[in-house]
């Protein structure tokens, strides 16, 4: 029998219920207001009083209303269908949902009960199977999407029965599995998890041994995510973090994409919604809707929503790491949710943290960036989640509380810069200041240079530190004039600008320019720092930029062709056109010192 | 308590509580965010605490005693719209400020949002003639941007001057704290323009008490949805000005002792904010909802909580600058943004629009770059000369506001300067651009 409470309370959507039988921390509760119910999540409870923060609007809500208390947390629905779907942050199929407008108490089925998969088995009968066990698997859109031993089961399960391969719809029971006791329970393709609560249906979870290629030079190259590593990226508004995350789940090397839209513009769900569907997945020439799930919570829809639409995603990614899946997981924007967490925190007249946030920011973030990871199933496979959320910070300052949380457990920082932004170099990532701690893992460095390039990790640091020394020359060239500097200070700022312009900016608009592979990678990078080893000889300061303009061009027109094709080719020799002039410039210099010389012995 | 009243009418005589703000009393079967009027003033709920109810008086509490008449009106806020509203002027709570009524039906104000996946993606160019917008910030049907400008610059005129230019079928002006001067300037402005049938506007004037304004955008994007939704019709409406809105949320949120975030703002100002703009829509049906806005900045301070919050909301911004060097004020290039352009601009104007609005806006940084080597006493080269007589030029015919040409002149008068100061190769344009448009004026 349900708990059942009544309305003593309201704040806005904190609504406090007085009960006479027990609730749960984070249950799920129904208010009956009028024909509809709306749905809330125990935040607190004092007494017989329990607050709860509601996800809808609470307008009209009156004191006395009936709430029925459902003795669960909020739970993810889980099962084939997944893909492909747009879901608000309740996992709402919003598709299904009637009118125009969001219709407060209206709720969608996230799958499809009855819909036919072609399913064929996997385990047979008298299998010994723990929670997460792969029992059969069904056509997803093109993955392999498998029936699992619901994560609930704890212990070891014996396969009673199974059907064979044929057809069938999610709500079928497709199995019947016995515990050590002989009880025997059905399992259907779907099941339930309540999305606060990690699933735990690995047997290990390694330190990332990986890199996950994302196609972006500066992220690769330079500051490279691990496959199962967590980033973030702050950036003030208009320095590109929605392109920049767009680019990432068009080009990331993952099977499965999940972007929890959280508190962020409508237009641009829009916009996945409207491009996904078109756009080909370059690597499986798939559409890249295929393998793509949308979790939506616009900055207008209610805020307590908001909070559970990147647990949501997060458990929707869970589940199918479980299947053995690489599941990139983008979060755009965290500090949105950390928001969400301070309006409530608020309401309920808490002691305010730093900036108002509540005192556990730190926890909450750092607990859910710790769900993402490498996983070895009891199967042997593995599966990973890498997580990447972006960050608002206000005012662009990067000292506040969501940043400084989420810096202390992000291993990748990739800092948005606004300067760079202004003045159009994207991907606005700024090198010095950015960094990916994956690259000190002895694991992957040793990857890298086995995969890559024997010297590629020595080559990157080069590369950072070249940057790092032209923008110091830069700085002196600033202050003392163009001409009060030596000249080497000029060449020093261009080599610099040269990494920054080949390697650095990318166009995420440009078809073959945005996405580069890591051997394409290679390739320039080796290229550029070979041009940044040679000695130049030039007469004055300008002649230093009109050089580098022409090789930086020259590179720059490799990036835009395809990767060694004839165009590439043209391009690498009038790149060794360029080069061969001041070779030649530079010998027919020393030789004339050279005769001066001879002439003053 | 005996008082001729409406059957679902409660009346209460006995307050238990008073601020400036907020009257708390003891009342039964009260809905949240119902509205009420207090001794004659319009109110609303925004705290239930058992049977202690706490009343939101948008006109100040100045004077209510404590046995002031409270009478609940059992309905949260509402409009009444219809075709009726076109060509009025009503005042926070939607009343005619010539006095009479509207005829139509009620709409909820502040109702639910779009679902998203029922909206269609932006694709509409909407012209102003001002070529700092319509060449380098086009503005897209369905988008929502703000003007963010100190006090002193001419924003209001500005924004007069786009809603009239864009060809929409409603302009709705949502007035927050608007001097008075301003609000007959727009009266006037829209009358000479003969435009006064297309105009619905709800002004809260700086004469009347600042939480009214709470009421006003709410007002305006019911009045926006009405004629979007259900008459397809192009809606523009403008919220000017928005940091004075928002002044008054932090108001209320003071008298209610809620702990403040950054600069005294309540800790839900980014979801206050992002209420109002998202109500900027494209809908399937041809109708939509464009928002300009006006956020005015102290000290051309971007980092406020208002103008920080209000960037990671709407699609770009527009800063307007006083250029001294042409003694005009311009559309400053560098600062200003809209998001939305890419969806319109080189596919609903010419082809050429985006390489040559980026490379007159290089050559205009090239410009800026000189100009701090000329403050520096440092030499200036023949390419710094002649990229200063540019900006001065551009700024002169196209970065103006009192600009008014439409697109492919624009880009005309690009290539002129383009031609007049530089060399192709200097300008860096696709050849074929060059080879099509590029003037030879030797």
């Amino acid at each position: 029998m349900n708990t059942i409470g009544n309305v003593t309370g309201i704040i806005a959507n904190l609504v406090i219920v007085e009960t006479e039988g027990t609730t749960a921390q984070n249950e799920i509760c129904f208010i009956k207001h009028g024909d509809t119910r709306l749905m809330a999540e125990v935040i607190k409870v004092v007494g017989n009083k329990s607050y709860i923060q509601v996800f809808e609007s609470t307008r009209g809500l009156k004191v006395g209303t009936k709430v029925e208390f459902m003795g669960h947390m909020l739970e993810a629905t889980l099962g084939p269908g997944i893909l492909s779907k747009n879901f608000d942050g309740l996992q709402n199929d919003l598709h299904k949902m009637e009118g125009v407008f969001l219709k407060r108490g209206q709720y969608t089925d996230p799958i499809e009960m009855d819909k036919k998969y072609k399913y064929k088995v996997l385990a047979k009968q008298g299998d010994k199977v723990v929670a997460g066990s792969w029992l059969a698997e069904v056509e997803e859109n093109w993955i392999p999407h498998k029936i699992m031993v619901p994560f609930t089961f704890k212990g070891e399960y014996t396969v009673k029965s199974i059907k064979g391969d044929g057809e069938y719809a999610p709500k079928e029971t497709i199995a019947v599995l016995t515990d050590k006791d002989g009880k025997a329970y059905d399992v259907t393709m779907v099941q339930k998890w309540p999305v606060k609560v990690p699933i735990r249906a690995y047997t290990d979870k390694p330190r990332p041994f990986k890199i996950l290629e994302t196609g972006i030079r500066v992220m690769d190259t330079l500051n490279p995510i691990a496959e199962g590593g967590t980033g973030f990226i702050p950036g003030p508004f208009g320095s590109g973090k929605t392109v920049l995350q767009h680019n990432l789940s068009k080009n990331a090397e993952a099977d499965l994409v999940i972007i929890a839209a959280c508190g962020e513009r409508a237009n641009e769900v829009v916009e996945i919604f409207t491009e996904f569907p078109e756009l080909d997945d370059p690597r499986t020439g798939r559409k890249l809707m295929e393998r793509t799930t949308i979790i939506a919570n616009t900055s207008n829809m209610p805020v307590a929503a908001r909070e559970a639409s990147v647990y949501t995603a997060m458990t929707i990614a869970e589940y199918y790491r479980a299947m053995g899946l690489k599941i990139l997981l983008l979060a755009d924007s965290t500090s949105r949710w950390a928001q969400a967490l301070r309006e409530m925190s608020n309401r309920m007249e808490e002691l305010p943290g730093p900036d108002g946030f509540p005192m556990d920011l730190s926890a909450i973030i750092a607990n859910f960036y710790s769900r993402a990871g490498f996983v070895y199933l009891p199967n042997g496979k593995s599966g990973s989640i890498t997580f990447i959320g972006t960050v608002s910070p206000a005012g662009g300052n990067l000292k506040e509380p969501v940043t400084e949380s989420t810096k202390k457990v992000a291993r990748c920082f990739y800092a948005l810069s606004q300067d760079r932004a202004d003045s159009k170099r994207y991907p606005a990532i700024d090198p010095i200041d950015s960094y990916s701690k994956y690259l000190e893992y002895p694991e992957i460095a040793e990857y890298l240079n086995k995969t890559i390039d024997e010297n590629w990790t020595a080559s990157v640091f080069k590369a950072k530190d070249i940057l790092l020394r032209g923008k110091e020359a830069y700085e002196q060239i600033n202050i003392l004039g163009d001409d009060g500097v030596p000249l080497e200070y000029h060449i020093r700022y261009w080599k610099s600008e040269l990494i920054d312009f080949v390697i650095l900016q990318q166009d995420a608009f440009d078809k073959i320019d945005a996405s580069s592979s890591l051997d394409r990678q290679n390739f320039m990078l080796r290229r550029t720092l070979e041009i940044t080893d040679m000695d130049f000889d030039f007469d004055s300061f300008e002649d230093v930029g009109l050089y580098f303009k022409r090789v930086i061009n020259a590179l720059k027109q490799m990036n835009y062709s395809v990767y060694e094709s004839e165009e590439f080719d043209k391009n690498k020799k009038e790149l060794h056109k360029v080069l061969k002039e001041q070779q030649e410039k530079k010998e027919a210099t020393a030789e004339g010192s050279k005769e001066k010389e001879e002439v003053k012995a | 308590m005996e008082k001729e009243t409406k059957a679902f009418q409660r009346v209460y005589t006995k307050l238990f509580q008073l601020t400036k703000a907020t009257v708390s009393l003891k009342a039964k079967g009260i809905g949240n965010e119902e509205l009420a009027i207090v001794d004659g003033r319009l109110a609303q709920v925004v705290k239930i605490m058992d049977d202690m109810v706490t009343l939101q008086i948008f006109g100040g509490t100045e004077g209510i005693a404590t046995n002031a008449e409270v009478i609940f009106a059992g309905k949260a806020p509402s409009l009444k719209v219809g075709d009726d509203l076109a060509g009025r002027f009503f005042n926070a709570y939607g009343e005619p400020m010539e006095g009479g009524e509207i005829i139509g039906k009620e709409r909820e104000i502040g109702g639910p949002s779009v679902n998203p996946v029922r909206r269609k993606q932006p694709s509409e160019f909407i012209p102003t003639g001002i070529a700092g917008i319509d060449l380098n910030n086009a503005l897209v049907t369905g988008q929502k941007i703000p003007f963010f400008a100190d006090p002193d610059q001419p924003f209001n005129q500005v924004m007069a001057m786009v809603a009239l230019r864009a060809k929409a079928d409603k302009i709705i002006l949502a007035g927050m704290g608007l001097t008075r001067d301003d609000y007959l300037y727009f009266k006037n402005v829209f009358d000479n323009a003969g435009a006064l049938d297309r105009i619905v506007g709800f002004i809260n004037t700086t004469e009347e008490p600042p939480v009214e304004r709470l009421l006003v955008p709410d007002m305006a994007l019911a009045a926006a949805e009405y004629f979007a939704v259900e008459k397809n019709e192009k809606v523009l409406v403008l919220l000017t000005d928005m940091t004075l809105y928002s002044d008054a949320l932090s108001i209320v949120s003071n008298r209610m002792d809620q702990i403040p975030s950054k600069d005294s703002m309540p800790g839900s100002l980014y979801s206050d904010l992002a209420r109002l703009y998202e109500k900027a829509v494209q809908f399937p049906d041809g109708g939509s909802i464009t928002i300009i806005a006006v956020t005015t900045l102290s000290g051309g301070d971007i980092t406020h909580a208002v103008p920080d919050n209000t960037g990671y909301i709407t699609e770009g911004q527009l800063f307007l600058r006083k250029d001294s060097d042409v003694g005009k004020v311009i559309v400053d290039p560098f600062r200003s943004l809209s998001r939305l352009k890419q969806l319109v601009i080189g596919k609903k104007t010419r082809e050429d629009h985006p390489q040559v609005m980026n490379a007159a806006v290089r050559l205009y940084a090239d410009a800026a770059n000189a100009k701090t080597k000329q403050e520096n006493g440092f030499d200036l080269t023949d390419y710094d000369e002649r990229s200063l007589e540019f900006a001065k030029e551009y700024s002169r015919k196209l970065l103006a506001i009192d600009v008014n040409i439409d697109t492919n002149e624009m880009l005309e008068t690009a290539y002129d300067l383009f031609s007049t100061y530089f060399k192709p190769e200097e300008v860096g344009l696709k050849q074929q651009f060059i080879e099509k448009y590029w003037k030879n004026k030797s």
